[in-house]
This record gives C-alpha cells, sequence and structure tokens, in this order.
C-alpha cells in the first residue's frame, strides 16, 4: 500500500514547526499508524535522519498516550478511536495525509508530534480524588450504590486522558475532561462530602492552566474514544452555578 | 544466605504477628525519612500514596509523562478477593490454595497466604476511593469467575479494571503531591541504583526531556517498575515495558529470582505481519462460551465455515473432558503451540488457532453473546477487520506477565538492604504460573497494605545517615558509569536500530526458550544471544544525542539490558530440569504430554547473583510446605 504522507517536524518548543513530506510505498494495509511511523522511522534513521519523534505506549486505546490530529481529525478519520488503534486500511491506496501534533495552548509542544499534557494532571491534582486513606475504608458492601448509577459513574471514569477533546474544541477547553471526573465522583455517594470544593478547585485549575471556555458545540463527544458524554458537562455547570448562588 | 524471613506461628496468624510486632515511628519523625519510588503502576502509586499519608517524605519517579499511564491501565478481567459474597464456598484458606496450586507450588507458603488474607480490604478501599466496580440491580457489589478455579472471586469494573484501580491510586497519589506530602518525577527514567555497603540510597536518574542527569539520595528505596515480558518483543505489554530497573539493580547485587517463568496469554491476537509491534490480548472471559479448534488435517486450504465438524479438532475438549476450553493459561497456551507447531495452525502465518462462538449463539441466540461480549467483538474487529460473529476468531498465545523478578523476603526487601520491590517487578506470589486477576491484587496489596509496614519496620531499626561522604562518592561514581554507558552507545554509529535487534531477540527466546524448551534449543539461543549482544556492541545505530528528547537512545539502553538478561533467562530454564507451571522442559513430561513436576530436587526458588557480564551464581530458596500437600495439578 502507497500514501502519501506530510508530518509536522518542530524541534523543540521554540523552534520553528513545518510539514516534511515522505513517500511511502512497501506498507501494509494492517498496519496501526504508530506502526507506519515506526517503519518510516527505521528508514529515516538508516539514512542518517532525525526520526519523527511520537508517542505511544499500550498501543490499544487505553494509555491515552498516543494522539496525533490526522487530516484534520483529532485521533483519527475513524470515529470514536485512538491513534493507536486506526489503522491503514482506514485510507485509501495512495491517500495524502497530513499528521500534526494535537494543538492547544494548555498543550505545548515538545518535539515533531509530541506534547506536553500535565495541564491535564494538574487538574485532577486541584481535586479529582475522594480525600481516603488506606486503611480507613468501611466493609465494601456498606453503601450500595444502584446498577444504573455505578454505570453512569463508570461512563464518567472511563476517561483515558488523550486530551483529544481539547485538541478538536474550537476553544480549545477542557471541560469534557473535568466534568468527566466531577461527575465519576460526585455521582458516587463517598464522593458527595467534597463536591463543591472539588467544582470549584478542578474549574479554577482548568481556566489557570490556560484552557478556553465551554461553548457547548458538542465536538468533544464526537471524537471521544470512550465515547464520554457532554451531559457531563451540564451535571458540572449545574453544580458549579449552584455552589455560586451559595455563595 | 538467603533468609525469607518469615515470621513464626500458624499459616493464618503469620502476618497479624508481624505487624502486632513492627517497630513503628513516631508521626513528627516520619517527614525525615526519603522514601523513593520508582514506578507508578498500581504498586508504586499505591505504595507512594500510602507512605505519604503516614507522613514520610516521599519522592516518585516515572518514566511516563503522567502517572495515570503505567500499564497497569490496560488489566481487562478483574480483581480477586476472598469475599465469599457469592456464598459458593470461598474463604482465605481456599484462594491461598488455589493460588499455590495455580503456581504449581514455586511460592512461599507465608505470601501467598498474606496475598488472600488482604484482598478483602483492598477492595473495601478500591471502593472507598470511587472505584466503579460492577454491580447487581440490588446496588450490591458483583462477581465473576475467572479461569483456574471453582468459585467467582473476581471484581471488575467492564474490561477496564486495571484503569480504574490504577485512576484510584493515581488520585490518590496527585493528592498527596498537592499537599505538599510528596513530589512526583514525570519523565524520568531511573539508571541506576546507588548503594553504600550493599545498602541501597538513591537512584541516578535521567530527565527524557532534556537529558539531564540527576542523583537523588534515599533512605528506603522502592521498585515497582512492572514486568518484563516485552524482552520477547511480541507481547501484551505496551511498548516501553522494559526490565532495565530490575536489572540493573541486579547488577548492584540483587538477586534475580526464577527469571524463566513467563506466563504466556492463551487469548492473544496473532502475529499478521513482520512490521507489527504487540500483540493484543483478549479477554480470557471469551473461553467461557468461545470452542477452541484447529482442522485436523495440516495445511488445511479452505475457510473456517467450510471446514465440516467431523474434520475439526477441538484438542483442548479431547485432552481435558473436564476443564475442556477453560483449563489454566499455561496448559491452554502449551496446547495451542502442540497443534500448532505439528502444522494444524490457521490464519495467514499459520500461527493461530479457532476460538468459535457458532455453537454458543446456536444455543444462547447472538443477541445474549453480544450482550456478553459485545465490546469485545467490536475491539477484535477494530483490529483485525473481521467480524467474529460470521467467522470464528482466530487467537494465538503470547508473552504476557513475569512471575519472575528480583527476589525479595517476607518483608518485599531484596538482598540488598532497603531495596524494596514490588508487584509484577518481584518474584513472590505466584509461584510457576499467576492466576487470572491475582496480579492487580499483588500489585496493590504489596503497595497499600504490606509495604507501609514492612517499609517502616526496615526504617525504624536504621541509624538516620548524617555523614553522607560515601554517599556521595558513590552517587557519582554511578552517574558516570551512566554516562559512559550514554557515550559508548552513542558511539557505535552502525547499522542496526535497537528495534530490529529486540526484535531478532525475541524472535530466538520464542523459538527456542517460550512455551516449551529443551536443553539443545537452549544451548543454541544462548550462542544467538552471546552473538546478538556482540552484534549489537558494534553494529548498534543511535541518532541525535544524549541532550534531548531521544527515543532511540532509551529503546537502545532497555535493549542492551534485554540482551543481558535473556542469557540469564536462559540459565535459569536450563538448570531447572524439571517441568512446573509455565516453565515446561520437553524432556520432563509424562506419556501424555502433562508436565512432570520434581519436587525432590527443584522445590526451590532459583535466585541469581551478579557475577560480572554473562556471569551468574545460584543461589537456592528451598520451598518448605508445613501447611500443604503437595499435589500434581490435573485438569483432564
Ligand atoms: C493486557 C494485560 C491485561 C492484564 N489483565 C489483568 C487482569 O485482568 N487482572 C490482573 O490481575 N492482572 C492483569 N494483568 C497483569 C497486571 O496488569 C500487571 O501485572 C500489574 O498491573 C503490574 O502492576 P505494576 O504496578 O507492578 O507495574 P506497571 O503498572 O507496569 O507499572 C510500572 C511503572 O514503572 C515505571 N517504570 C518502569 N521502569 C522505570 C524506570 N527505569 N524508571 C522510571 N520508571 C519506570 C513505569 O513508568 C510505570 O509507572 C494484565 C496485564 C496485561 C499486559
Ligand atoms: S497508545 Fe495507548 S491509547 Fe494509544
Amino acid at each position: 500500500m502507497k500514501l502519501d504522507l506530510h508530518i509536522w517536524r518542530q524541534a523543540s518548543f521554540q523552534a520553528k514547526g513545518y510539514f516534511e513530506h515522505f513517500a511511502l510505498d512497501d506498507l501494509d494495509e494492517h498496519m496501526s499508524v504508530p506502526e507506519m511511523l515506526d517503519h518510516l522511522n527505521t528508514q529515516i534513521i538508516k539514512s542518517g535522519g532525525q526520526p519523527i519523534a511520537f508517542e505511544s505506549d499500550c498501543r490499544e486505546g487505553i494509555c491515552g498516550q498516543c494522539g496525533f490530529v490526522i487530516n484534520g481529525n483529532v485521533h483519527s478519520p475513524v470515529a470514536g478511536t485512538t491513534t493507536c488503534q486506526t489503522h491503514l486500511r482506514s485510507f485509501t491506496n495512495a491517500q495524502t495525509l497530513y499528521i500534526e501534533p494535537f494543538r492547544a495552548a494548555a498543550f505545548p509542544i515538545k518535539k515533531d508530534l509530541m506534547v506536553d499534557r500535565s495541564a491535564l494532571d494538574r487538574i485532577i491534582q486541584a481535586g479529582g480524588y475522594i480525600g481516603v486513606h488506606t486503611g480507613m475504608a468501611p466493609e465494601a458492601n456498606t453503601h450500595l450504590i444502584a446498577h444504573n448509577l455505578a454505570e453512569k459513574a463508570f461512563d464518567a471514569a472511563a476517561c483515558i486522558g488523550c486530551g483529544a477533546c481539547v485538541a478538536t474544541c474550537k476553544n480549545a477547553s477542557a471541560m469534557l475532561f473535568t466534568s468527566a471526573k466531577i461527575n465519576h465522583l460526585s455521582l458516587l455517594p463517598q464522593g458527595a462530602p467534597e463536591e463543591q470544593a472539588r467544582v470549584t478547585n478542578m474549574i479554577q485549575q482548568m481556566d489557570e492552566e490556560g484552557f478556553g471556555a465551554c461553548s457547548n458545540t458538542g465536538a468533544c463527544e464526537v471524537v471521544c474514544p470512550q465515547g464520554i458524554s457532554i451531559t457531563n458537562i451540564a451535571d458540572t455547570n449545574r453544580t458549579w452555578f449552584k455552589k455560586q448562588i451559595s455563595n | 544466605m538467603l533468609h525469607a524471613k518469615i515470621p513464626e506461628g500458624l499459616l493464618q496468624d503469620k502476618w497479624s504477628n508481624y505487624k502486632a510486632q513492627a517497630a513503628l515511628i513516631s508521626p513528627a519523625n516520619r517527614r525525615n525519612y526519603k522514601i523513593i519510588v520508582v514506578g507508578t503502576g498500581l504498586a508504586g502509586a499505591s505504595a507512594a500514596a500510602s507512605l505519604a499519608e503516614l507522613g514520610f517524605a516521599v519522592e516518585v519517579f516515572t518514566f511516563h509523562d503522567s502517572a495515570r499511564r503505567a500499564h497497569s491501565v490496560a488489566a481487562q478481567g478483574g480483581v480477586n478477593a476472598a469475599k465469599n459474597y457469592k456464598n459458593d464456598g470461598d474463604s482465605i484458606w481456599r484462594m491461598f490454595y488455589d493460588t499455590l496450586k495455580g503456581g504449581d507450588f514455586r511460592a512461599r507458603e507465608a505470601n501467598v497466604y498474606r496475598l488472600a488474607e488482604c484482598s478483602e480490604a483492598l477492595i473495601n478501599h478500591a471502593v472507598a476511593q470511587g472505584v466503579p466496580f460492577a454491580r447487581e440491580y440490588s446496588g450490591y457489589l458483583s462477581n465473576r469467575s475467572f479461569g483456574g478455579v471453582q468459585v467467582s472471586r473476581t471484581f471488575y469494573a467492564r474490561g477496564q479494571t486495571g484503569q480504574q484501580l490504577l485512576l484510584g491510586a493515581y488520585q490518590a497519589l496527585l493528592k498527596q503531591q498537592a499537599g505538599h506530602q510528596l513530589q512526583l518525577h514525570t519523565r524520568h527514567e531511573m539508571l541506576d541504583v546507588i548503594t553504600v555497603n550493599g545498602q541501597a540510597q538513591g537512584i541516578v536518574a535521567r530527565n527524557l526531556d532534556t537529558g539531564e542527569m540527576s542523583t537523588h539520595p534515599c533512605d528506603a528505596l522502592i521498585l515497582a517498575t512492572g514486568g518484563y515480558g516485552k524482552i520477547y518483543y511480541l507481547s501484551t505489554l505496551a511498548m516501553n515495558c522494559n526490565a532495565s530497573a530490575i536489572w540493573r539493580a541486579h547488577r548492584k547485587g540483587a538477586f534475580m529470582a526464577c527469571p524463566s517463568f513467563t506466563q504466556f496469554h492463551p487469548t492473544s491476537l496473532p502475529q499478521l505481519g513482520n512490521y507489527q509491534s504487540k500483540l493484543t490480548l483478549m479477554s480470557e472471559s471469551l473461553r467461557n462460551d468461545g470452542r477452541i479448534w484447529v482442522p485436523k488435517l495440516p495445511n488445511e486450504q479452505r475457510l473456517a465455515k467450510d471446514i465440516p465438524e467431523e474434520e475439526r479438532d477441538y484438542y483442548l475438549e479431547r485432552r481435558y473432558p473436564s476443564f475442556g476450553n477453560l483449563a489454566p493459561r499455561d496448559i491452554a497456551s502449551r496446547a495451542a503451540k502442540e497443534r500448532i507447531d505439528a502444522g494444524f495452525g490457521v490464519g495467514p502465518m499459520k500461527n493461530a488457532v479457532y476460538l468459535d462462538f457458532k455453537d454458543a449463539m446456536q444455543r444462547d441466540g447472538k443477541k445474549t453473546i453480544a450482550q456478553r461480549y459485545g465490546n469485545l467483538f467490536d475491539m477484535y474487529q477494530k483490529i483485525t477487520g473481521i467480524n467474529a460473529y460470521n467467522e470464528p476468531m482466530m487467537i494465538a498465545p503470547a508473552a504476557h506477565f513475569s512471575m519472575g523478578g528480583l527476589w525479595v523476603d517476607y518483608n518485599l526487601m531484596s538482598n540488598l538492604p532497603g531495596l524494596f520491590v514490588l508487584g509484577e517487578a518481584n518474584f513472590a506470589d505466584h509461584g510457576a504460573n499467576r492466576l487470572g486477576a491475582n496480579s492487580l491484587l499483588q500489585a496493590c496489596v504489596d503497595g497499600y497494605f504490606i509495604s507501609p509496614i514492612t517499609v517502616m519496620d526496615y526504617l525504624a531499626k536504621q541509624p538516620i545517615q548524617k555523614d553522607k561522604t560515601q554517599y556521595l562518592a558513590a552517587a557519582e561514581k554511578a552517574k558516570q558509569e551512566v554516562r559512559v554507558q550514554i557515550e559508548q552507545l552513542l558511539q557505535i554509529q552502525g547499522d542496526t536500530t535497537a528495534e530490529e535487534f529486540h526484535k531478532e531477540l525475541g524472535n530466538i527466546l520464542y523459538k527456542k526458550c517460550g512455551l516449551s524448551r529443551n536443553q539443545r534449543d537452549m544451548e543454541l539461543a544462548k550462542e544467538e544471544i552471546l552473538a546478538l549482544q556482540l552484534r549489537f556492541k558494534t553494529k548498534l545505530l543511535i541518532p541525535g544525542k544524549e541532550s534531548e528528547i531521544n527515543f532511540e537512545l532509551e529503546k537502545a539502553m532497555r535493549v542492551n539490558d534485554y540482551l543481558e538478561m535473556a542469557i540469564l533467562i536462559v540459565e535459569d530454564a536450563l538448570q531447572r530440569e524439571e517441568s512446573c507451571g509455565a516453565h515446561f522442559r520437553e524432556e520432563y513430561q509424562t506419556q501424555e504430554g502433562e508436565a512432570q513436576r520434581n519436587d525432590e530436587n527443584f522445590a526451590y526458588i532459583s535466585a541469581w547473583e551478579f557475577k560480572g557480564n554473562n556471569v551468574f551464581q545460584l543461589h537456592k530458596e528451598a520451598l518448605q510446605f508445613n501447611f500443604v500437600t503437595l499435589k500434581n495439578r490435573s485438569y483432564k
């Protein structure tokens, strides 16, 4: 299989970026996108060049390490699929692909296709947890949690922290990411006591990190590899307003 | 010389006795002790958070860009606990026995018992953290059954149990960082252990963004750096999993235990081509309804659907009528390999077997099967492009889990004082074969419940080091050695990438020291690996510099360590002249082709000491069974 690749190259955050062109004609349609880049990198290295820096780890769509923009599609042209789970059979033979990093002010580019997503960790650190120390926990069946509620909490908790929601949003908002964590924890009885502080602190951190405001376009849920719904955002907004009013 | 330090008393009293007698440090003094944790998987994150909660000063290192990406995130199936919520006769004792037997009696009774004993508390803690385990409609926690046992003790969060448990631990970790009790260094790779008179006192780390090398002192060091199954190149592990942390500790004197015990998972997706970088696991739960078969004719050309029933060999049902398709992992994997090697494999590379849901769909309806396994069928289609409702899946065994690892005593401390090893990185609980859903448990229990007590006990008995001169000299020397190694690797400028070497190594190991092994092949493997080591030193090609983001340099260092470790894996498999669990020596099998254990001569843990490049000395820790009688595993 043949592909015509234009891949973003940028030596460092400060450096100026550009697209570099590669024509590949010995690809297999069952390769995944990172495997294609492995293959290309081997060729680059052997001809004395600098390989393309990109990240991936699990290559099965769960660790959230990978993620590029391919022809304008965040992660993948296949809806709800991570870059690592995208195979070349999703493209047509001899297609031209533009591959570039996730772009958002809060995700500075480190090198080529690598971005710094540590801002997401700092949002969690601001309150995305339940304050239980090892040893404190009561018997696991003490709090009954209805099946549907547990499922709903899981739906929100399934986030892999890849940042696709931010990369696809025209405002580069992290509202889907943040609200999914808030909702996961606040839906559960164990997480309820800290709800107000969690919402305030996580949203404040999100603003400080330079993520944009959410204008409810819904683009985020379309690209989310875990199908996390924007109803999480509405729920979070409700809690946040309640808090503002009570203040 | 090797002292496991198992507490006195009855099996069920040992851990309580230990806890009652463990030395403590007063809360106000704990902040004076620095503990370094390497790894933020379930074992590392849970240990770091729990120790920080106790008030110790904790510093954490991971090569990942976020603690949440450790490979624990990929575990699907579930986590075991002896809650007996199903009233099906489960108990701590039964879970202990299942685990010990599953491991073919090559683990310590006391460690395994403690694992089962702490399992209940883990579920309580995970639920309190907000882990959304599956629930019944009544709101109670739900359980399912898993391979190799007859009770339902597995807790699960859809097919993402590892992710959910890890998020719980990761959030606890970040909470401690927010409270300044803990300092997390992401994108830092540990490259050496600093020892003073054999005691672990710090680490050398490289900042993967800048290449900067730094040293960090500590009073206790915890390695929780995961498994090394990726040494086989194609495995179910993530691309960056590696053995470097434990290997470098080994080079500094820590003993490596049973390194040849690697589990091959029977239901991975097969390799489709040479470009392939990893193998994806399909959940073992599929074996509850899928039937495994190969054609009776070798080199069968027909499609699966065109092969009539009487020309199919349901070899697991044939060989193991009572467990059938649910035979334990080691047995199922080996049986598949036997058929594939005999020329009955299917798929483009003739390296797979069929997992067929036709009968289950006829019996229960397609809808029921879709409800049970829909997400797995979708995943299968995503990866292979094949719709498994219309034709059988193709599966194959793949390197998956390292039972072997650094030797630790009951305290989870290696033979180097101050060096603790947790989670998949140690050899402790799983013997020669791990049961499904037991390793998430082990990683969590090591981190949340065991290490906080044993590490404190160790520290309480240590005088605080005031004089740092010896440490400083050792740290400088260790840093210098890593620098020299990096320079040497960069200077080679040959024509072969680290990845290419890794693939070659994986190939040798799969063929000659994988699912089944024999002396002749392993001796050949040793020669081939030694030759590969030499070629690596003259032909390796790394582009770029040390002082920048350089993935090729990172890979080259890991492959370098793998090449050294591979020799030890083969040595270990050679010396164990018996078959047990995942270690199948072709010379030692019954007439029906089953594993033949030799308890008289091999009921020990092999613990290897590093004596110089490719030279290792074997020490044996005899396994004593005071509470159970050894039996042959039979699944017929
Ligand atoms: C696909 C798959 C499915 C599985 N499913 C199950 C299951 O259903 N149930 C079950 O019980 N078990 C399962 N397992 C096994 C289980 O997931 C692992 O054994 C367990 O999660 C290991 O946890 P850990 O904390 O020891 O290591 P890991 O989670 O692998 O963490 C290792 C950590 O160490 C860090 N690290 C490593 N080396 C260095 C270094 N040199 N410097 C700095 N940091 C370093 C990494 O960054 C990472 O943070 C599965 C495994 C796989 C591969
Ligand atoms: S590499 Fe893990 S999600 Fe893509």
